[in-house]
């Protein structure tokens, strides 16, 4: 991937713990949007794991819902993610993420733009890579990255196999259901 | 002889300019500056359209920032289903150049009495289909439904759908008209003085009062001895010379029952009553609404006291009564011999249990549960009436579920002449959502292949 210059945000390098990136000369929008997953991937992997998959399927003490303000409930990891998301956006992060599937629950994720089409289409039938694109929205250039995301526990899988509004109801553990885009802006 | 002529052409051109412009120049330093409105208001805004600038920023347009300030909380609180933020991500760039959704001047232009909708809406009423032409895939039961439909049936709202989300819709499914225990929330006496911060005071009486010496006999010292501000220990001066004050105060405004009322003074000021209050415009009257009002009251001066008295403060005249005093509409001269009215009746004379009786208020002002840090619930009464006005479906929640079923009250949220009649009678129209919802879940789409 040719370096390009890209606006990063100086405190979230910082905070991600990227010093060591943000030193380096020339950093690529591909480690950046990598060390973003990195650290996306991760805390949402401890929140299914720790949080939801522990104490609603193992121990059964709460449970997780799409509704969990009105239920008292866990909110779902998707919508933890996706809460994260806003309020990053909320921070003014010129960067962007989201969770998308070909397969969603909430048909405003599925994919829209020729690089999320491609993208998740290609971690789906290349189990393990990653895909890396550069596209221009709304007159502004941006490197997309597309990252699988895998179901890494029985909680992922029962809940998308049992939702009424889930397309594919036959998941199983280690399936690739969709994948995480990030967008950087290459325009400064 | 052409040069006189022209000489007092010119003159007289510029005696009329410069008179145009002092006129222009008088009416925009001061207050009444109406000749610059290029249209009337819709009914959300037309109080306050001589506080241009509570709008528009000078040589910038109408900010965002503007709009946001006065309904930004309600849309949080309602879960905004198509929030800024939503629509700020690149992926829906393509949406945007459509509909530019980032801006609520996009779909609500002010000043455009000819295409102004329900709502305040100026966009054609088939916005919908830009973003979700493809919603009959999803939704069998929405194939060939018209798109300037979506909104107008009583399915959904573009902003609050609390109460019209599918799955809400099926929770509530099946649900009888009216509740076997319908009851709205109930204040209790300690609502009010730990929101006040007032706990702790020593009760007070006649005896106790600390007003001039003129005010010893009167009967507002009696009402006031009767009430809950004297058993709470609230004494005259405490709102007619506060310490901050060198002189009483004969007519304290609502800056005084802000001291101690602060999230009910923000609702009234945020609301139809107190709007103009917040603009630093003359308080609203009667003669200036829109709506039908009682011809004589239409000089009455709206603050605090013109609803709850200035001394005995009843919340239950201010609930109803008062309302009565000056809204002379259809739906409110229907509300006498209303079963809402007899059940307000009834809870007053003590017939049935405090939170059954449905007075003007229990509706337009409802009691609003918050919850505190220390885990404690304590129940507001709403003062902006705002919050759930329109879209009238806002009202389904905070309100009407309390007694009813959520179909019946969308039926009867969607009959226009039940509402004008206030409730006396059924619903003569029937919202299918609950149905169709209902349908999908008990016959749910078969899964794809990838």
């Amino acid at each position: 991937m040719k370096s390009m210059k890209v606006v990063v945000p100086v405190l979230l390098l910082a905070g991600l713990g990227a010093g060591a990136l943000a030193s380096a000369a020339g950093i690529t929008p591909q480690s950046m949007a990598d060390a973003l997953h990195m650290v996306l991937d991760t805390d949402r992997t401890v929140y299914t794991k720790l949080i939801v998959n522990r104490l609603q399927n193992e121990e059964k003490v709460i449970k997780a819902s799409e509704h969990w303000k009105e239920d008292k409930a866990l909110v779902l990891p998707a919508q933890m993610f996706r809460a994260g998301a806003e309020m990053t956006h909320d921070k003014g992060a010129t960067f962007s993420y989201s969770l998308l599937s070909l397969w969603p629950v909430n048909k405003q994720n599925k994919a829209r733009t020729d690089a999320e089409k491609q993208g998740l289409q290609y971690v789906v039938d290349n189990k393990g890579k990653n895909f890396y694109a550069e596209e221009t929205l709304g007159g502004k250039k941006y490197f997309t990255a597309v990252y699988p995301d895998y179901a890494v526990v029985p909680a992922c899988v029962t809940c998308h196999n049992g939702h009424k509004d889930s397309p594919k109801k036959d998941f199983k553990i280690g399936d690739v259901m969709g994948a995480v885009v990030i967008r950087l802006p290459l325009d400064g | 002889m052409k040069q006189p002529k022209h000489l007092f052409s010119w003159i007289a051109a510029g005696v009329v300019t410069l008179a145009l412009a002092g006129y222009f120049t008088s009416r925009l330093l001061g207050e009444d500056r109406i000749v610059f409105t290029p249209g009337a208001m819709t009914h959300g805004h037309y109080q306050i359209e001589l506080a241009c600038n509570a709008c528009h920023t000078p040589f910038a347009g109408v900010k965002q920032d503007a709009c946001i300030e006065c309904h930004g909380a309600r849309l949080a609180a309602s879960n905004d289903s198509h929030p800024k933020k939503k629509f700020d991500d690149p992926r829906n760039a393509d949406r945007l150049e459509a509909l530019n959704a980032l801006r609520c001047v996009t779909c609500h232009l002010e000043h455009r009495p000819q295409q102004t909708r329900a709502m305040g809406v100026t966009l054609p009423k088939d916005f919908c289909f830009h973003c979700h032409q493809e919603v009959g895939d999803d939704r069998p039961s929405h194939k060939n439904l018209a798109f300037d439909s979506c909104a107008s049936a009583g399915c959904h709202n573009y902003h609050d759908n609390t109460a019209l989300y599918e799955d809400f819709l099926v929770k509530h499914a099946n649900e009888p008209a009216t509740a076997a225990h319908p009851a709205v929330p109930v204040r209790k006496p300690g609502d009010a003085l730990r929101a006040s911060g007032m706990r702790g005071r020593k009760p007070l009486g006649l005896a106790d009062q600390d007003a001039p010496a003129e005010y010893a006999e009167t009967k507002a010292l009696h009402e006031w001895a009767t009430t809950l501000h004297a058993r709470a220990g609230v004494n005259c001066r405490d709102c007619h010379q506060p310490k901050d004050q060198p002189q009483w105060i004969a007519r304290p405004g609502h800056e005084a029952c802000n001291r101690c009322h602060e999230s009910e003074t923000k609702g009234f000021l945020a609301g139809k009553h107190g709007m103009r209050l917040a603009q630093h415009l003359p308080p609203m009257t009667p003669a200036l609404a829109r709506l039908p009002m009682q011809p004589d009251a239409r000089d009455r001066v709206l603050g605090c006291t013109s609803c709850h008295g200035a001394h005995a403060f009843d919340t239950r005249r201010a609930a109803a009564d008062a309302c009565l005093g000056c809204h002379d509409d259809k739906h409110s001269r229907a509300y006498e011999g209303s079963t809402h009215e007899r059940l307000w009746r009834a809870e007053l004379s003590g017939a049935v249990s405090p939170g059954r009786g449905v007075a003007c208020a229990t509706c337009h002002l409802p009691r609003t549960i918050h919850k505190q840090d220390d885990g404690d619930a304590r129940i507001r009464v709403e003062h902006n009436q705002n919050w759930n006005l329109r879209p009238n479906e806002k009202m389904a929640r905070s309100v009407c579920l309390n007694c009813h079923g959520l179909g019946f009250t969308l039926d009867a949220l969607a009959d226009p002449a039940l509402i004008a009649d206030n409730f006396n009678g059924k619903p003569a129209r029937h919202v299918e959502s609950v149905d169709w919802a209902a349908k999908r879940v008990s016959q749910p789409s078969q899964g794809v292949k990838p």
